[in-house]
């Protein structure tokens, strides 16, 4: 393990479970790398409370290379930290500075309940996904990748959209708690996509009926997500999700038309 | 019909109402501002009274007037169910400051919209209310001679002050008896306390229209590279900017002209 010379003041949001409340404990940070990721020094401080016989702080991660959407972390009013477009994996500690004090926290969000400490569940981001974040395709054989004709500025707002993590910084920058930034980059990256036609309009409703039964709150176009997010999925987005809903809702067909009564 | 409801009950549905109120309100504010334009007219109130004569007589302006108190009711009540359903959204809140970069209007429209309440409350008893359904408004007569189209006004006490406005003409001379609104409104201009609420309302017209116009856009998805930069413009410069200037501008005119007195 190595070891550096910065020395912090955390102060960690310790909650045992989503029925118990939580606190704010402090915990000294020593011996410090400014090398080291902010999740390398959760680390640091973990094993010195193993030590000591108490319990780890609970974070979730995975990757750690800033593509799987896994950590989190509110720190010091920022989701993923101070720095712009990159996830809490990727913050390093030459961001702060020696002695510094860093708050950390859970996504908050009705719809985040904690699981322990600072990991939250996000399960309802998968429910809102299963409930129309899909396209259908035929089985059989793999068709030729490029068979159908997609414009250039098509594609590329679509992979915009795709480069969406679902890590929920959205949510929890959002001062409504609003998923709007979410679900909107989820119904853009098929909605935009010729493969994404035929749902193209159940999806849409499909996944927002599931966001505000999950409790999201709603959109105020503020753009604190826009700002936040360690992918920089863009509010064009929520607008183009609203301009599918309603369209959806006052314009499309669902059902054929019942014939006119006699004929 | 449950579908109806059911879109107008979804979040989108609810920002759908706040959105279209809020650009209808938007859309009042350009004309309220142009026809009391004519309080600058320097005709001791003849064409202010004749003009708020006409919008209260006149039928269409009437079914629009109706709409207009709904859309504020509407949009203020959605406004309120909105905002306590975000409450709950988060039910425990951070303990840090959330320094993510959002404007200053954007995350106060609640209160800018309270303030903006309260004002259309007290404006609304102070003049329309007034106006239409207590006496308290006083008459003026104004005669035009004919030959030379110039205008005197004298007060004018009817016997039975329930006529909103008479024309006759006699002797050449045009008479004109109407409720002086005018007087009401530069009476009410000369209380300093009263000038400084209206500016600060004026100033709150501008924040909340500052993030609101474009907002309105955003959620009914009208978002594109070529006119959103059009939006925000009008948006900020004449909903932000020359707007509440215009309606500031009546209280403080009228402020400053009753002190020279």
């Amino acid at each position: 393990m190595s070891t550096g010379n910065m020395n912090l003041t955390l102060k960690v949001w310790r909650q045992k479970n989503a029925q118990t409340k939580g606190a704010f404990v402090t915990y000294k940070a020593e011996g410090i790398s400014p090398d080291m990721s902010f999740l390398e020094m959760l680390d640091v401080v973990n094993e010195s409370l193993i030590l000591k016989g108490e319990e780890p702080i609970h974070f979730d991660h995975d990757c750690r290379e800033g593509i799987c959407g896994m950590c989190s972390l509110y720190i010091n009013g920022h989701p993923h930290g101070p720095k712009n477009a990159i996830t809490t994996c990727q913050l390093h500690m030459r961001t702060f500075h020696d002695g510094e004090i860093i708050v950390i926290e859970p996504w908050r969000a009705a719809a985040f309940p904690v699981v322990k400490d600072l990991a939250v569940d996000r399960s309802a981001f998968d429910r809102i996904q299963q409930a129309g974040g899909f396209v259908s395709v035929n089985t059989g054989v793999t068709i030729d990748a490029n068979s159908i004709p997609i414009p250039k500025v098509i594609a590329d707002e679509a992979f915009n959209s795709a480069t969406c993590i679902g890590c929920g910084a959205c949510v929890a920058a959002c001062k409504n708690a609003s998923a709007m930034l979410f679900v909107s980059a989820k119904v853009t990256q098929l909605g935009m996509l010729p493969q994404g036609q035929p749902e193209r309009y159940s999806r849409v409703q499909a996944m927002v009926a599931q966001m505000d039964a999950e409790g999201f709150g709603n959109c105020t176009n503020t753009g604190a997500c826009e700002a936040e997010c360690p992918k920089e999925i863009k509010m064009t987005n929520i607008s183009r999700m609203n301009n599918d809903y309603f369209s959806a809702k006052l314009f499309r067909e669902e059902a054929t038309h019942d014939h006119a009564a006699g004929e | 019909m449950s579908e109806f409801k059911q879109t107008f009950n979804s979040s989108l549905g609810k920002k759908l109402i706040m959105a279209l109120t809020g650009l209808f309100l938007c859309t009042f504010l350009i004309v309220h501002l142009g026809g009391n334009l004519l309080l600058f007219r320097n005709d001791d109130g003849f064409g202010f009274n004749l003009y708020a004569n006409f919008l209260t007589h006149f039928p269409p302006i009437e079914v629009i007037a109706y709409l207009l108190y709904l859309s504020i009711l509407v949009h203020a009540l959605y406004a309120l169910i909105l905002t306590i359903k975000n409450r709950k959204s988060r039910p425990v809140s951070y303990a840090t400051v959330n320094k993510s970069p959002a404007t200053w209007s954007s995350k106060n429209m609640g209160l800018l919209g309270s303030i903006l309440f309260l004002f259309i409350v007290i404006h609304m008893s102070d003049f329309w209310f007034a106006y239409k359904y207590s006496h308290k408004i006083v008459y003026k007569e104004y005669r035009t001679d004919l030959a030379t189209d110039k205008t005197t006004s004298v007060a004018y006490n009817p016997v039975t002050p329930d006529f909103e406005k008479s024309v006759s003409v006699e002797n050449n001379v045009e008479i004109v008896r109407v409720k002086d609104l005018h007087a009401r409104v530069a009476n009410s201009f000369s209380n300093l306390l009263y000038v400084i609420f209206y500016v600060i309302a004026m100033f709150a017209v501008s924040f909340h229209l500052l993030h609101g116009f474009q907002s309105a856009f955003r959620t009914l998805g009208w978002v594109h590279r070529k006119y959103t930069p059009i939006v925000y413009a009008i948006g900020t410069w004449l909903f932000a900017v020359i707007i509440p200037i215009g309606f500031a501008a009546m209280p403080v005119v009228y402020y400053l002209q009753s002190i020279g007195k």
